[in-house]
């Protein structure tokens, strides 16, 4: 990049750091996860119009779906499940890849050689895959997706927060805290952890994405999440028919899956360029 | 002078097979430990307790796990997965012509877009922070972060049913000439092409960017070399390692690609299989696609990392 970095406020805004533009993009799309459908016009399972992939219109902003389903209903809610299974599968995955990986830096070794033998092991299945054969195995529960997706990310996680925690491990002020006589929970919460939060924060934004690819692709495929519910991958596969004419239900669920990746992808690549 | 190297391969590839073992394993036990009986699922209504217990028997659910373990394990050396719970055919017979399929998607695709990615990924390298890079960036950085059946449901969108120029659904069974091969064969090869390759184009250009940083690369701009004798004799040759490993990477990206084009195009291939395999919990095809993926997957990386080391004049003790 070249090396200056000049900003310009825009509009008298405040300049955001890096961060705090991941966090904010992140919060925005929370707050619609989560607020979202308490402004849908219908319930998501109302079938309103007899008109099945109808156009845009006053009565139904986004149309209707293959069922004549209110698809802009139907779009806050599957933007809820998404939303909220990466979230909460992410933060699964990366708070045990996180903490593994910063408590082996200070274990004795045969803990990391046992710890990354086993990563290793999960890493060597490709992810899809793994999610395949985990849910032919215990089902396709909202917790079995959850819990799948997070220990498929943790070996990621975990080795990123490795090598992270291993180059501040060998710092002088590290030193200085076990001279000092702290213990081990202190030197990583206060002293570790703080000191990595910028790489990390890209780190789990793209752990986000990648569950968010995968959880779709699953629900396109049709092993995610299960009717009634509805996410953005299974609002595709239901709607997959309506391509022929061009229809909202088909186009619209992938341009916010579109919206949701690329645009974290895109504030994540401003983070990590200097 | 080559024993240096021989032990780094030997120990690479030991690491491969103690992560095949994991595998293997991990298969196993997922799928074979499941709650609930197989038997019972078979039988259905049919299941009386002397017919259930008949065909524990027979399927040797009533010996303990370990020993069903090794019987497992010597069915998959012998080439004999079992057979297939829905159809009562072996796995094998059934697995055969559906990885044959795969291959040639996989073979297509890969001949495509390896020289391609190379080429763009050194061109983008080459030219970086022009226009030119520019776009390919967010090109390629689009691609790398929509999921693969968007790419393939607009595409089929566009050249199938707007401009009617390829068929949406790949009938394999249908091509009888060298133009029909390629029609059937243009969108599935094309959306997993382009797939691979944003993810191939973005690797291989960060790790020539990274060589060019070197000093020895402004020397030979000092020194007056051509830009193209630069590229081939000063860059590439450093860059084989890292490069040779973004390729297997993609090309193991490629694996989770195939599974959703396959059912999107309808191509019966083996992940195909294995999808509808999944959704009807016919175990023993699931376990014996997982295994043929998992050791595609493991041998590419392998094999990458054999040449990376290969290429490092270090390693090979010279």
């Amino acid at each position: 990049m070249s090396g200056t970095t000049t900003r310009y406020r825009v509009l008298g805004l405040p300049v955001l750091t890096p961060a705090q533009r991941v966090m904010g993009l992140f919060g925005f799309w929370l707050v619609l996860a989560v607020c979202g459908p308490f402004f849908a016009p219908y319930a998501p399972g109302q079938i309103i119009d007899t008109e099945v992939f109808a156009p845009l219109s006053h009565r139904h902003w986004l149309g209707t779906d293959y069922l004549g389903r209110d698809l802009g209903s139907r779009l806050l809610y599957a933007v809820r499940y998404t939303v909220l299974i990466c979230t909460l599968s992410t933060a699964f995955s990366c708070s045990c890849g996180i903490l593994l990986g910063i408590a082996t830096t200070a274990m004795p070794a045969w803990v990391e050689q046992v710890a990354g033998r086993l990563m290793d092991g999960i890493l060597s299945i490709p992810s899809l895959l793994c999610a395949l054969l985990v849910i032919a195995a215990f089902g396709d529960s909202l917790l079995a997706l959850i819990l799948t997706m997070g220990v498929i990310y943790t070996p990621g996680a975990y080795r990123t927060s490795r090598a992270l925690a291993l180059r501040i491990a060998r710092m002088d002020y590290i030193t200085v805290a076990m001279a000092r006589g702290e213990g081990a929970f202190f030197i990583i919460w206060k002293e570790i952890l703080p000191n990595m939060r910028g790489p990390l924060l890209a780190d789990v934004g793209l752990r986000f994405i990648y569950a968010v690819l995968l959880l779709s692709n699953l629900s396109f495929l049709g092993l995610g999440v299960q009717p009634p519910l509805v996410d953005l991958g299974s609002l595709v596969r239901e709607n997959v028919l309506g391509l022929v004419y061009g229809s909202a239900a088909v186009i619209l669920p992938t341009v916010v899956i579109g919206a949701l990746t690329v645009g974290i992808n895109l504030v994540l690549d401003g983070t990590s360029r200097r | 002078m080559n024993a240096r190297l021989a032990t780094l391969v030997l120990r690479r590839v030991g690491a491969a097979l103690c992560s095949l073992l994991f595998v293997v394993v991990a298969i196993f036990v997922l799928t074979a430990a499941l709650p609930g009986d197989v038997a019972d699922m078979l039988l259905g209504q049919n299941a009386t307790p002397d017919a259930t217990q008949a065909l524990r028997h027979a399927l040797h659910l009533d010996q303990p796990l370990w020993l069903r373990f090794v019987h497992w394990c010597g069915g998959m050396l012998r080439g004999d997965a079992g057979n297939s719970l829905l159809t009562g055919r072996p796995v094998s017979e059934m697995l055969a012509p559906r990885l044959y399929n795969s291959l040639l998607l996989a073979g297509a695709t890969t001949l495509v877009a390896v020289p391609l990615a190379l080429v763009l990924g050194l061109a983008c390298a080459t030219w970086r922070h022009t226009v030119f890079d520019r776009v390919m960036t967010v090109l390629t950085l689009g691609i790398v972060s929509v999921p693969a059946f968007l790419i393939a449901t607009v595409s089929v969108f566009v050249f199938a049913v707007q401009f009617r120029v390829v068929p949406a659904l790949s009938d394999i069974r249908s091509i009888h000439s060298v133009g029909q091969f390629f029609l059937t064969f243009a969108m599935p090869v094309a959306t997993l092409a382009s797939i691979t390759m944003a993810q191939m184009i973005r690797m291989i250009r960060a790790c020539m960017i990274d060589v060019f940083s070197a000093p020895y690369m402004e020397m030979a701009v000092i020194k007056g070399v051509p830009p193209v004798r630069i590229m081939l004799h000063h860059a590439l040759p450093n860059a084989i390692g890292p490069v040779a490993n973004a390729i297997a990477l993609s090309l193991s990206s490629l694996l989770g690609g195939v599974v959703v084009i396959e059912t999107i195009f309808n191509y019966p291939g083996l992940a195909q299989l294995m999808v509808d395999s999944v959704m009807s919990r016919d175990v023993p095809i699931i376990q014996a696609c997982t295994l043929l993926f998992c050791m595609t997957y493991l041998f590419l990386t392998t094999l990458a990392d054999i040449v990376a080391l290969a290429s490092v004049p270090k390693g090979r003790g010279a």
